[in-house]
Formats: C-alpha cells, sequence, structure tokens
C-alpha cells in the first residue's frame, strides 16, 4: 500500500534486549522491537514464537526478566495493565475482555473514574456514539455485549482503548475471528485511526492480511527475532513465510484424484436447539462419503457448531437422525461414536478440545486410556502413556517443555496440536473438523491441511467446517453450504459466486433466477 | 383469622429473610457464595440481644450484631478470596462456627429477662390507605421501614452506579475488570464484608424486633437456609428478593395462624391443632428451599436466571487458558 512513511520520525515504542522465560521455555530471548510515529507494524511468527508474550510485556500484563521498555524516549516500568493504559498503550487481546451482560458503554467505562457516582448513561452513550462515529467504529451504546456479534465486539475493544486515550495500540490476532466482511471494516478502521494520528502494533498469521495492511514487520522465531522492523514494500508472501518458518513453504496442495466409497456419514433431516434453547438446526440433511472431504461453508453462527456437536452426540436431536456406517447413532452419546471411529476436532480448543489443567500426556490418552498397552486392566501404564505423547509430541512437532506440562499453558497453536494428534492418532472413520486450522501459522496450516488429505487418502470421511473459503476450496470434493441452520445447496465444481450468494441466503434453485434477473437489471 | 393481619405480620417477618437475602445477593453479585448466612444470623441475634441486655440500648445492640456478623464474613473472605478455596465447603463451615459460637456465647441469655426493644410505630396518612396502609405502614417496626427503603437503594445502587457497575462486572469476568485496574480481590472483600453486615442486621431485627429474646438455634429457625434459596429465587434482583422474602413471611405466618380457627372458609378446619398437618406445613418453606438449590445448582438453568457467571469461582490472575 501506498502510504509514505517518514523514515525521520520517532520511536514511539521501542523495546531492547527483553528477556522472559517461563517455566521450561524461553519466550523472549533478547528481542529487540520498535514502533515508528503513524504507522502499522505487523508481529509476525509461528505458533509459540513469543509474540503476544512479549505484546503482554509492553501491555503491563507481564515483566520482563531484562531489557528495558521506552516510550516516546523515555524509559517505562508497568507494573500492571493501569500503568500502561496510562501511558497511552492499549491491547486488544486475543480473547475478548467484556462483561457479557453490561451494555457497550458500561464496558466502556469500567474502571475509569469518571463518572464519579451516578451513572447518568444517557449522556456517556451519546459521547460514546459520538466516538464510534469519528472513527467508523459503529456500535450501538445501550446494545448489550451478549447480543453482539465478534466484529462488534472488537469494536467496542477498540473503542475502550482509544476512549482512554490510547495512542498506541496492539492488536493480538484481531482478524483470526472475523469474517471477511468484518475484516474490511476493520481495515478501514485502521487507517482512519492512523490518520488520526495513532500506532498500530498488528498481530496475524495471515500472509495476505499483512501485505495488505502493514508498514513494516518484524519477524519472531522461537522466541528470537528474526527480521526486525522490514518494509513491507518489495517483499512476497513466499518471503514473509521463509522468515518466519526457517524454510520454504508450499502453499499449494497437492490433492490426488480418487474415488471415494461407501457413505460413512449421513444426516437427514436434523434439527436440534442452541444452547439459548433456541432452533440452530432446521431440517439439516447431508452425506460424506468414505475417502473425501466435504466442506461446510458459512458465516459463524449459522448452526455449524450445533451440526457437529449432534454429529459427535454432544447434542440432542429434536428430529431426524444420524446414521455412521450403517448404524443410527442418533442422540447415543459421544461414546458410542468414538468406538466407531468417530473423531472431533472442537471449535473451542480450551473446554471441549482439551482439559486445560491437565498435562499433554493425559490429554493425548484421553481417547485411549482403556485400551492396552496404555490400560493394563484397570490400571494406566504410565510409562506406556508417556512414550505414547513423547512419539506424538515429535510427530506433531508440539513445543513444550515435557508431556508433563499442563496444555493451559501451551500457545493457541501447539494447542491445537495436541488436538490433532489426539484425534488423528485412533485412525479415524470419520473425522469432524470445526475450523482446524483457526490461529496456526502458515507452517503449522500447511502441516494440518497435509494431515487432513492423508485422512482422506487412508478412506477416512472427512467434514470439515471452516469460514476460510480458500481452505475449504483447496481441500474439499464437496462443498455444502449452511444458513440459519438450512443446507442452501451443495457446490461440487468450486463456484465462488454461487457459495457466496448462498452463505447470505439465496437458495441454490434460486440462484439462476437471481442471476437472471441481475443480467436483465444491467442491461 | 384476618388476611390482613397475616400478611402485616407476614411482612414484618419477612424483613428478616429480606436483609439476609439483599446481603447475600450483594456477596454472590461479586462473585462469592457464601452459605454461612444462618450462622452469621445467629451471632448476629445473640449479640444484639446480649449487648442490649447489657446497655439496654438496642441501637447499639444492633451496631454490635452487625459488626460481629461481618468480622465472621470477613473469616469466609479469607478463606476463599485470599487463599482461594472451595466457597461451598468455607461457607459451610462458616456457618457452623457461627452457629457454635452464638450458642456457647448465648449460654444463659434465654432467662434474661425483658428488654427495651427496637421502635414501633404507625407512618401517619399513608396509614389511612385502606388495606395496604394496614398492611405496609400500621404498628410496624423501624427495622420493617428501613426494609421498604433498602430495596429500590440497592436496586440503584447495582444497575445504576458506577461502583455497582463495578460490581457486576467482577461477579460476571473478573479478568476484564482486573484488566481494566478495578482490585478484584477488594471488591470481594468488601461485598462480602456487606453480606455479613446485612445477616447481622437480620439476626438483630430477630431478636430485638420481630420475635425478641434468645432462643438458641431456633431463634433463626434455618431462616438463613431459606435465603439463600430466595436469593435464587430472586435472581439476584432486590425488588424479586422483596417479593420472595414477603411471600415467605407471610407464609411461615400463615402455617402459624391457620391451625388456630375451628372453621376455615365455612368448613370445619383440617389443620385445626392436628400434629401431623402442622409438622407438614412447617416443612413447606424449607422443602422449598431444597427444591430451589437443587434447581439452582444445576449449570443451564443458573445461566437462564441470570446468575452472575464467575459466581463460585476464585479469581487468579493470569490464569492462562480461562
Ligand atoms: N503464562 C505462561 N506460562 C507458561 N508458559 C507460557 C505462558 N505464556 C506463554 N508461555 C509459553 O511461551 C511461549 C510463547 O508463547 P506466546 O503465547 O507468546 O506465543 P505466540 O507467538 O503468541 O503464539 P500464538 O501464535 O500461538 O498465539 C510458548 O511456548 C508458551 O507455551
Ligand atoms: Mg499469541
Amino acid at each position: 500500500m501506498a502510504r509514505k512513511v517518514n523514515t525521520e520520525v520517532e520511536n514511539v515504542v521501542s523495546m531492547r534486549g527483553i528477556v522472559k522465560r517461563f517455566p521450561g521455555v524461553l519466550a523472549n530471548d533478547h528481542v529487540d522491537f520498535d514502533l515508528r510515529h503513524g504507522e502499522i507494524h505487523a508481529l509476525l511468527g509461528e505458533n509459540g514464537a513469543g509474540k503476544s508474550t512479549l505484546m503482554n510485556i509492553l501491555a503491563g500484563l507481564y515483566r520482563q526478566e531484562s531489557g528495558v521498555v521506552e516510550v516516546s524516549g523515555k524509559p517505562v516500568n508497568f507494573s500492571s495493565p493501569r500503568d500502561a493504559i496510562n501511558a497511552g498503550i492499549g491491547m486488544i487481546h486475543q480473547h475478548f475482555m467484556l462483561v457479557p451482560s453490561q451494555s457497550v458503554t458500561e464496558n466502556i467505562l469500567l474502571g475509569l473514574d469518571e463518572p464519579r457516582f451516578n451513572l447518568r448513561l444517557d449522556k456517556y452513550d451519546r459521547i460514546i456514539a459520538e466516538m464510534g462515529e469519528r472513527f467508523g467504529l459503529h456500535v450501538d451504546p445501550k446494545a448489550k455485549v451478549w447480543q453482539l456479534s465478534v466484529g462488534e465486539q472488537q469494536r467496542i475493544e477498540i473503542l475502550k482503548m482509544l476512549y482512554r486515550g490510547a495512542n498506541i495500540l496492539i492488536m493480538d490476532e484481531p482478524t483470526a475471528v472475523l469474517a471477511p466482511q468484518e475484516i474490511d471494516e476493520l481495515f478501514h478502521t485502521l487507517r482512519v485511526m492512523l490518520d488520526q494520528g495513532k500506532s498500530i502494533i498488528f498481530i496475524s498469521h495471515k500472509l495476505h492480511e499483512i501485505m495488505e495492511i502493514a508498514d513494516r514487520v518484524t519477524v519472531m522465531r522461537r522466541g528470537v527475532v528474526t527480521a526486525q522492523g522490514v518494509p513491507i514494500e518489495g517483499m512476497s508472501r513466499a518471503d514473509l513465510a521463509r522468515l518466519m518458518v526457517g524454510r520454504e513453504v508450499i502453499f499449494s496442495l497437492e490433492k490426488k484424484p480418487q474415488q471415494p466409497g461407501e457413505v460413512s456419514l449421513s444426516v437427514t433431516d436434523v434439527f436440534a436447539m442452541n444452547d439459548k434453547g433456541l432452533p440452530a438446526l432446521k431440517g439439516v440433511s447431508l452425506n460424506v462419503r468414505a475417502g473425501e472431504i466435504v466442506g461446510l461453508a458459512g458465516v459463524a453462527g449459522n448452526g455449524q457448531r450445533e451440526l457437529a456437536d449432534v454429529i459427535t452426540g454432544m447434542r440432542k436431536t429434536t428430529g431426524g437422525s444420524v446414521c455412521i456406517g450403517c448404524d443410527d447413532l442418533t442422540n447415543r452419546g459421544p461414546k458410542d461414536g468414538i468406538r466407531r471411529g468417530v473423531s472431533h476436532i472442537p471449535e473451542d480448543r480450551h473446554h471441549v478440545g482439551t482439559a486445560p489443567n491437565l498435562s499433554i500426556t493425559d490429554n493425548v490418552i484421553m481417547k485411549k486410556y482403556n485400551q492396552a498397552p496404555i490400560a493394563k486392566g484397570w490400571i494406566i501404564n504410565q510409562v506406556k502413556a508417556d512414550e505414547f505423547a513423547q512419539g506424538l509430541r515429535q510427530a506433531y512437532d508440539i513445543l513444550a517443555p515435557t508431556v508433563k506440562t499442563p496444555v493451559r499453558l501451551l500457545s493457541g497453536g501447539n494447542l491445537q496440536r495436541v488436538i490433532l494428534a489426539r484425534e488423528i492418532s485412533q485412525n479415524p472413520t470419520l473425522m469432524v473438523a470445526v475450523q482446524p486450522t483457526r490461529g496456526l501459522d502458515v507452517g503449522a496450516i500447511e502441516g494440518v491441511q497435509r494431515l487432513l488429505l492423508a485422512q482422506r487418502e487412508n478412506g477416512a470421511a472427512i467434514l470439515l467446517v471452516s469460514e476460510e473459503l480458500e481452505e475449504l476450496l483447496a481441500l474439499s470434493d464437496r462443498i455444502y453450504v449452511i444458513y440459519e441452520g438450512e443446507i442452501m445447496g451443495e457446490v461440487t465444481d468450486g463456484d465462488i459466486e454461487s457459495i457466496g450468494l448462498m452463505m447470505t441466503g439465496t437458495r441454490q434453485d434460486q440462484i439462476a433466477k437471481y442471476m437472471a434477473t441481475e443480467k436483465g437489471d444491467a442491461a | 383469622m384476618d388476611l390482613v393481619i397475616v400478611i402485616q405480620a407476614g411482612v414484618a417477618s419477612g424483613t428478616v429473610l429480606l436483609f439476609a437475602t439483599l446481603g447475600e445477593l450483594f456477596t454472590e453479585r461479586s462473585g462469592v457464595l457464601n452459605l454461612g448466612l444462618e450462622g452469621m444470623m445467629l451471632i448476629g441475634a445473640m449479640s444484639a440481644f446480649s449487648v442490649t441486655v447489657a446497655t439496654g440500648n438496642p441501637w447499639l445492640g444492633l451496631v454490635v450484631a452487625m459488626l460481629a456478623a461481618g468480622l465472621i464474613s470477613l473469616i469466609h473472605g479469607f478463606i476463599t478470596i485470599t487463599l482461594q478455596s472451595d466457597q461451598v465447603v468455607s461457607g459451610l463451615s462458616v456457618s457452623f462456627l457461627g452457629t457454635g459460637l452464638s450458642l456457647v456465647l448465648g449460654e444463659g441469655l434465654s432467662k434474661a429477662g425483658t428488654i427495651s426493644l427496637l421502635p414501633k410505630f404507625t407512618i401517619p396518612l399513608i396509614s389511612q390507605v385502606p388495606i395496604l396502609g394496614d398492611i405496609f405502614f400500621t404498628n410496624q417496626s423501624v427495622m420493617v421501614y428501613i426494609g421498604y427503603l433498602l430495596v429500590p437503594l440497592s436496586w440503584y445502587y447495582i444497575n445504576r452506579t458506577r461502583p455497582g457497575m463495578h460490581l457486576r462486572a467482577v461477579g460476571e469476568f473478573p479478568a476484564a475488570a482486573d484488566a481494566l485496574g478495578i482490585n478484584v480481590y477488594a471488591q470481594r472483600y468488601f461485598y462480602t464484608f456487606v453480606g455479613g453486615i446485612m445477616c447481622g442486621l437480620a439476626g438483630g431485627t430477630i431478636s430485638l424486633a420481630i420475635s425478641p429474646g434468645w432462643f438458641s438455634e431456633l431463634t433463626t429457625a434455618g431462616q438463613g437456609w431459606i435465603a439463600v434459596g430466595l436469593v435464587i429465587f430472586s435472581q439476584w434482583d432486590p425488588y424479586r428478593a422483596m417479593l420472595g422474602a414477603y411471600t415467605f413471611g407471610a407464609l411461615r405466618r400463615l402455617i402459624l395462624d391457620i391451625q388456630g380457627p375451628t372453621m376455615l372458609l365455612g368448613f370445619s378446619n383440617p389443620f385445626y391443632y392436628n400434629p401431623y398437618y402442622g409438622f407438614f406445613l412447617q416443612m413447606l418453606p424449607y422443602a422449598f428451599t431444597i427444591i430451589v438449590l437443587v434447581l439452582g445448582s444445576r449449570e443451564a438453568m443458573r445461566k437462564r436466571m441470570g446468575a452472575p457467571a464467575a459466581l463460585g469461582l476464585p479469581y487468579i490472575r493470569g490464569q492462562r487458558g480461562l
């Protein structure tokens, strides 16, 4: 992008020789980083490279063991997030920090000294609406946070920091949870904020986003900086990937043509409720055959999660049937599914996918604990279990001090690898993968996609739920599109335009009609 | 049996439940569950009565009661907030501790004789309103009137003020509050203390106003547990808490009064001094409490009723993967 960056301007942030250790890992090893006034500086790196750690130090959440942080040329020493905010640094975390039951305005006012006692929300509602207007962040100040989409919630997080007068915004993987449309809006906002004199640190694993929005990039690998503040101009995606992973990354995948086999999963006319007790699935039917990857496209929250839950036995259906192989497993619970080789990569890694306080070993043997050699009668053979976990740790390149480390201490990407290792190592006949590559670095994504393709060649049936169209198109043999709990249609030829129309609620049989009227209008 | 009198007496005895329920409501809103209400109320009732016996000043008794129960609640605070132990276990121990202490220290108090009580009065003008005036504003204890004031004030505080907003945030999502510089621990200590003070007030209201005297553990007769149930029933809302407290107060009165008359609605009264029915009726409020507590401990039910999301969970800063 063509925005002029004055190379003479002062550094608003400069971090020198930052060292931060966690038990067993050197998360930041003498890291240097600087941010210039009025730029977007991307921070790139593999999962577990230490990006979030570095930014948490800047935001006052962690303390470095050595190294200095300067803000606008003055050395600072933050002991809490509040100190950082007072110095004009605001961080928007990977996981949102919003109180769901409170209104937008309340969330923004939280922790401030004004208003003193009476909230007088009307007055502040107006101030916040006005401020949203100014930065192109449209939100309804009276809305409760739980009613809002992730994109809107993110806008509140940004407003929260702007309201506190932050000049330096740290955004930790802000696009990981956004739909494509919302990403465009976010980028627009970022540009508006630059015009208003803010400086931004932007963390993302998506190289094309960094190419589009950033001015400079700093790359980290395993705790050290491998490229510091390189201008983005003249860099290619392949260059970035190489800096980050330390080797060439192949972006195109090889998918062998393959004749699918018997139907492994058939879902017929399924109805189900969501957690709030509202209808989420309204008569969904689909099937997946052995040796094929079937994609499920759709904007988040259209029933994908509920469908995955129903198939894996974690949610009761209120109608319809789920058959795996030749067995009717409707409402039979997860155990029957697991016995028939159903594996599940859930969307929620922290609560459904893993037990956060248990070790890597305990997490990977969860589906094998009752089989020899890990089970010895009633007893778990700890040596064998640890050996098994060791093997997976090597095979799946899980970055962790030991297999006894509780998984809650792992970085996002490594946590996902633990889940993948467990689920793939049981040689599934049916695999339900929900957003399996979300939050992973390019190297890891490549690895996961390869694993999925290998499973396909092994004859597993795979249902791939994803919001990344690119990924769906690259991996799937067929793609269903879901909208408000109903299947809009099925695409076998990778026709992006029809997928897009179906994702916004046009049924497949209406698309021809729709196209005709479009043409008519144009003529 | 005059229904107006039953309800009037119900409002009076419901005031005890109201204070305890409001206090626990604040505590739970901050994310701390304190099951020790019964013990703290007994401490309150005992110290209020004994200080009044000693000094002749019921107001001083009330203040001491509040401080004593507040002190006990701080033990719960230390165990659950600082030491981050299980809130249910700690709450139960606090209940036992409070009950035990009050029985030991209150030994012999029941023979103390008559003392000066908190005043009762009738509010001029509004008491003239038919029925409602008789029920709510005629010859009630000063504590009952304080109850009327506390409910709207509590509601306003929770929903319309800055400290109330912080209270809600700490109970819903402590990590978010912490990230914005709100001291989660201080907040939780404070509202645990508020809960204790209110239990002291409830206890003092029994022994100095509603059913004066010290009758060992029968002074409260399990009302602390009913209050725990009422908090769930109230869905953490002061107005609903008031409705629940008065209803239960009236119910307790009705159960006593219904056994008196020989005729009821023109029929011979089946409850007339019938010990079987009598015990059965007296059991009902407690049975209700058990049902509410069982329902209220179901995760799905709690979500639907709007329980504070972090209720019962200790807060540990920087805990990853929450
Ligand atoms: N609180 C913590 N306790 C122990 N180890 C930690 C903690 N936070 C991070 N780590 C470890 O430090 C390393 C760096 O983690 P960090 O979260 O900074 O990575 P990241 O670059 O943000 O990765 P991702 O892209 O997956 O978010 C990882 O190995 C992680 O396991
Ligand atoms: Mg991170």
